[in-house]
């Protein structure tokens, strides 16, 4: 074992860590907003509405997220009417082109978990809530979000993991996070199989985090669990 | 075969302004009709049992009456307000949601299968319509939170939620929910055909204390004797309509109808 090598290397990669939770962050929270707005949609009485929230949800859940990454970062370039937009000052970056197809591709699945919560608050407890005089917001805010939550919450932490690990993919735009920094030491040194090893114990780390996370907003947001 | 006609006779003497009123009250799902034209004057301090063998229109009957189903058509009063709706293909809707939450905060309901919202506790249960619907002070609610859930025996379990009791004990937590908002009616909606056996009195009871005091309420139930001894008034549905009325006195002995007869016998029979 060349312990001096394996250090080195893992203070390398960790300097790539704030970049890749950057990146899982950002792109969760953006995600979560885009998600809760096409699960919105999903339910909305236009069926043309539904049908839209349906082909985003089948556009980003069907395709690659390695494609999804390209296509913003190499393929919305070639388009001059975006070349003169506001949007490009963005686009000609790599990491918000990492951000955009992050955000995009977990909102399409973030969306399906929104609406599955929704759809499992039970039926007869929002009746319950309808016959006392509750409807519209009220009802939401008090009676069926709260509800959806206790259904979706740990699904979406599985959806902040996945997220967390789709993020390595944002190396291929030139990004360095810890992925990005581990191909740069791999090809300077060819020793792929510790580089990988210890990138890989470092995701691993983060995922529990991530579900340490998970659980104690669980325990604070879903009290009855406790007992 | 069927040759008798419905026996319909006045109700006991109803001198008190009528809480709820239907006319020509319908409801059709697709081509099943459920309701075919139901007329009914609850007046108030009345108990009203309606009885009716399973598919007689009588849940769905108590549910048209605060709007959790909308009737096909015919006309619904609630506490001297006429139920706006609007028609829109062969259905009606809702034209007013303002008015229905208004009237459905003062006429209380009671399930079958309980309903009380399982991410709340008892006491946050019974507390959140008076605050969020009916706009009230938070501790003036505690205070009658309390008090409702002591009446109905399940102030020591105020911090439990709902999924740590019985059904007998959801169910008195329901009534206590209802009977918190200060309502006018209450409507149960077979109220004890989901608990065991051994529960049932206990909702029975609190249900008993509540008639005893004049409360208006109507009631669907299966509950025979509960339905003799307690009410007022007995609308005994069949097939969507009434098919026969009256006092139980008058009911229960018999020979008044004798669909009705049959009805309980045949109920009689199986329990």
């Amino acid at each position: 074992m060349d312990w001096p090598f394996l250090a080195r290397t893992a203070g390398e990669l960790l300097t790539g860590v704030p970049l890749t939770l950057q990146l899982t962050g950002i792109a969760l929270c953006a995600g979560f907003v885009l998600a809760a707005s096409v699960a919105a949609l999903a339910h909305n009485r236009l069926a043309p509405l539904r049908w839209l929230a349906r082909l985003y949800v089948g556009l980003f859940q069907g395709t690659p997220l390695l494609v999804q990454i390209f296509i913003i970062y190499y393929g919305f370039g070639q388009i001059e009417y975006l070349r003169s937009s506001f949007l490009w000052p963005f686009l000609a970056q790599a990491y918000w082109c990492a951000i955009i197809a992050l955000s995009l591709n977990t909102s399409a699945y973030g969306a399906e978990i929104i609406r599955g919560a929704i759809a499992a608050v039970p039926r007869n407890e929002i009746e319950a809530a309808q016959a006392m005089g509750m409807s519209g917001f009220l009802l939401r805010r008090r009676i069926i979000w709260p509800q959806a939550l206790r259904y979706g919450l740990a699904n979406y932490g599985n959806e902040a993991i996945l997220l967390l690990k789709a993020t390595s993919l944002a190396s291929v735009i030139t990004l360095m996070d810890v992925t990005g920094i581990a191909y740069r030491l791999v090809s300077k040194t060819y020793r792929s199989e510790e580089i990988f090893t210890i990138s890989g114990m470092i995701y691993l780390s983060l995922t529990f985090v991530i579900v340490g996370c998970v659980h104690m907003l669980e325990r604070w947001l879903l009290p009855r669990n406790r007992v | 075969m069927e040759t008798t006609q419905p026996h319909i006779i006045p109700a006991s003497a109803a001198t008190t302004a009528p809480v709820i009123t239907t006319r020509q009250l319908t409801k059709r799902y697709g081509a099943l009709e459920v309701l075919r034209g139901i007329d009914l004057d609850a007046h108030e301090g009345e108990v009203i049992s309606i009885l009716g063998a399973s598919g007689s229109g009588k849940s769905t009957f108590l549910r048209c009456l605060n709007l959790l189903e909308i009737p096909t058509s015919g006309s619904l009063t609630v506490l001297d307000e006429n139920i706006r709706f609007r028609q829109q293909g062969n259905e009606l809707r809702i034209a007013d949601q303002k008015q229905v939450n208004r009237l459905r905060s003062q006429v209380g309901m009671v399930f079958q299968n309980f309903c009380l919202w399982s991410h709340k506790t008892v006491l946050q249960n019974v507390m959140e319509a008076p605050i969020h619907v009916q706009g009230r002070n938070r501790q003036e609610v505690r205070d009658e939170a309390q008090k409702a859930l002591d009446r109905v025996g399940m102030l020591n379990r105020a911090d439990y939620y709902p999924s740590q009791l019985s059904g007998g004990q959801q169910q008195r937590v329901a009534i206590a929910r209802a009977l918190v908002m200060q309502p006018r009616v209450l409507l149960f909606d077979e109220p004890t055909s989901a608990l065991d056996p051994q529960l049932v009195g206990e909702v029975l009871k609190v249900m008993q204390d509540l008639a005893a005091e004049g409360r208006t309420m109507l009631i669907v139930t299966h509950e025979m004797a509960f339905a003799r001894d307690v009410s007022s008034r007995i609308v005994f549905l069949e097939q969507g309509t009434v098919r026969a009325q009256g006092t139980p006195q008058a009911l229960f002995q018999g020979g008044m109808d004798e669909r009705f007869d049959q009805f309980v016998s045949h109920f009689m029979r199986k329990t």
